[in-house]
């Protein structure tokens, strides 16, 4: 009787938890569909939010450059990230220690004091505001992140390996892209997707170092909602709807994977 | 096994360039004054004195302080049960529960902040449920309420998690141990749950605090453009009004309080008291 009690207790907690965090985000679905300016009242089924948003040239331009950054700095990162990853297991324990404290910094600080160094330095050496700052910066704060997560998987493989494959005539460009990138692929995957969603979803940073009407989704959020703009439902929506879509495609297919092998 | 290692150089290189010169730039605007004193390196602490002596200003850091301390117990109180519930459930719905925590984090934190907006206005879903059991409606937009209500809600899951998994780690024999000696539920909950779980509270409690103590865009959305917490100080200086100098001496004061408190909450964590506890 009493475990009975504990179990629907926990149910009503469990119920209460999931309602709170996702009914913001049903409720902004929901109004993207809103046929009326209104935020609060629902006066029927529209698709005019979106007609308004696909017609509205600043509102794709931020989609684009959105898409585009977070490609080009997981790239970047990621590759540049393992390497790193990959060199900082081989070194020298004093170096280590330095390396891995710095490389923390990004991390451990609050954004918006990584986001004031950035734009000081940027304009310090006269990079102009735009594209190429955000770039850079992206790359800056999602190397740390693949970095985190591919040296775990580094320091759980055998240090004799890539010198076997070395001693069997590999060069040690096979070595480690026959090796040693196999081994932590899965590190390297996730580290992939944390800095692709970081950058997807940075906001700080961004509004900090960017210039020149390159804006990213967050940004153009954050401008908008001053004033009333159905529209960023609508957008709101098409972020969520992508980033659901891109987890579940990292999270599914390799299940689905794994039972096809499975069958065979 | 040297072979790889000259691959850590260049990226040595980066982070000295990109991450510890950044930093250093602040350091040096906050205790220069705008002109040529930057590259002078003429000294000063004036942007520190000019802080601390103004009302406003002082207003402004104890208000982010407080919300930030407030929005850290809420998320203790209610992430605790949350955590504790979904760690003591089957193996199944553990995994279900903790991809429904995590999902709301990759999504975009601005986007979940303007969805309350909606729900909070004068004639929102809430004012209308308050309708319903005959209460109300609140002011909730633009009010310190709204502002907390969105921190604990972009930050809480990071709580939940942390919790959840020294809940997980702890060794459940314990939890029989402790009945066979004869302890009851709530005695065995606070002398061994409780402690073991207490690091992970620790650690969520960093990764609130940090990010609510140094948030701007939420009381702006939520609070209004009236609404000024020191993350919004820091923005102004740097993106209205261009005084560097002070924004950089701003956001050193907002940097040395946040290491105090993380000091303080890693004391508390190797606390030898503590220590004996969880033995």
């Amino acid at each position: 009787m009493e475990k009975k009690r504990h179990r629907i207790g926990s149910k009503v907690i469990l119920g209460i938890t999931a309602l709170f965090f996702y009914l913001p985000i049903i409720y902004i679905i929901v109004f993207s569909f809103n046929d009326s300016r209104s935020l609060t009242k629902f006066s029927g089924f529209s698709l005019r939010w979106y007609e308004k948003m696909f017609s509205d040239r600043t509102m794709m331009e931020a989609v684009v450059y959105t898409i585009i950054i977070a490609v080009l700095a997981t790239i970047i990162s990621t590759i540049a990230g393992t390497l790193a990853a990959i060199g900082l297991s081989r070194s020298r324990k004093a170096l280590k220690n330095v390396v891995e404290q710095v490389n923390n910094l990004p991390i451990m600080n609050p954004e918006i004091v990584t986001a004031i160094g950035l734009l000081m330095f940027f304009s310090a050496i006269g990079i102009t505001k735009g594209f190429m700052t955000l770039l850079l910066a992206h790359i800056m704060f999602c190397i740390p992140y693949v970095i985190l997560s591919v040296s775990p998987k580094l320091r759980s493989l055998d240090p004799n390996l890539a010198d076997a494959a070395l001693d069997l005539g590999a060069t040690p460009l096979q070595a480690l892209t026959k090796v040693i990138v196999p081994q932590i692929m899965p590190g390297i995957i996730s580290g992939a997707l944390i800095a692709f969603t970081m950058s997807f979803d940075d906001f700080i940073i961004s509004y900090f170092v960017t210039g020149n009407g390159v804006n990213n989704i967050s940004i153009l959020v954050y401008t908008m909602s001053k004033r009333v703009n159905p529209s960023i439902n609508a957008l709101s929506t098409l972020v969520i709807l992508l980033i659901t879509v891109a987890l579940l495609v990292v999270n599914v297919v390799p299940i689905m994977r794994e039972k096809r092998r499975k069958k065979v | 096994m040297r072979q790889f290692r000259s691959m850590i150089y260049p990226y040595v290189v980066w982070l000295a360039v990109m991450v510890v010169v950044p930093m250093l730039m602040i350091l040096l605007y906050a205790f220069t004054k705008e002109g040529n004193d930057v590259t002078t390196f003429r000294f000063t602490l004036e942007n520190f004195a000019r802080f601390f002596s103004d009302a406003v200003f002082l207003d402004v850091l104890k208000r982010s302080l407080v919300i930030a301390i407030v929005t850290t117990v809420i998320c203790v109180l209610l992430g605790y049960p949350i955590a504790y519930v979904i760690a003591s459930g089957p193996e199944k719905s553990k995994m279900f529960w903790i991809l429904m925590i995590t999902l709301p984090t990759w999504i975009n934190m601005l986007v979940r902040t303007y969805a309350w907006v909606g729900i909070l206005q004068d004639d929102g879903l809430l004012n209308k449920l308050f309708g319903l059991l005959g209460i109300g409606p609140f002011q909730m937009m633009y009010t310190t309420f709204a502002v907390v209500l969105g921190m604990v809600y972009n930050f809480i899951p990071f709580m939940i998690l942390q919790i959840h998994t020294s809940l997980a780690k702890m060794d459940k024999s314990y939890l029989e141990a402790a009945s066979d000696l004869g302890a009851n539920k709530v005695q065995s909950f606070l002398r061994v749950t409780l402690p073991l779980s207490l690091p992970g509270v620790l650690s969520g409690i960093t990764l609130v605090f940090l990010p609510a103590v140094s948030s701007f865009f939420i009381p702006k959305l939520l609070g209004g453009g009236q609404y000024v917490l020191i993350g919004n100080v820091i923005e102004t200086q740097f993106l209205t009004s261009g005084d560097w100098n002070f924004g950089s001496a701003i956001s050193l004061i907002m940097a040395v309080i946040i290491m105090i408190s993380m000091y303080l909450t890693k004391k508390v964590d190797t606390d030898p008291a503590a220590e004996g506890r969880r033995e």
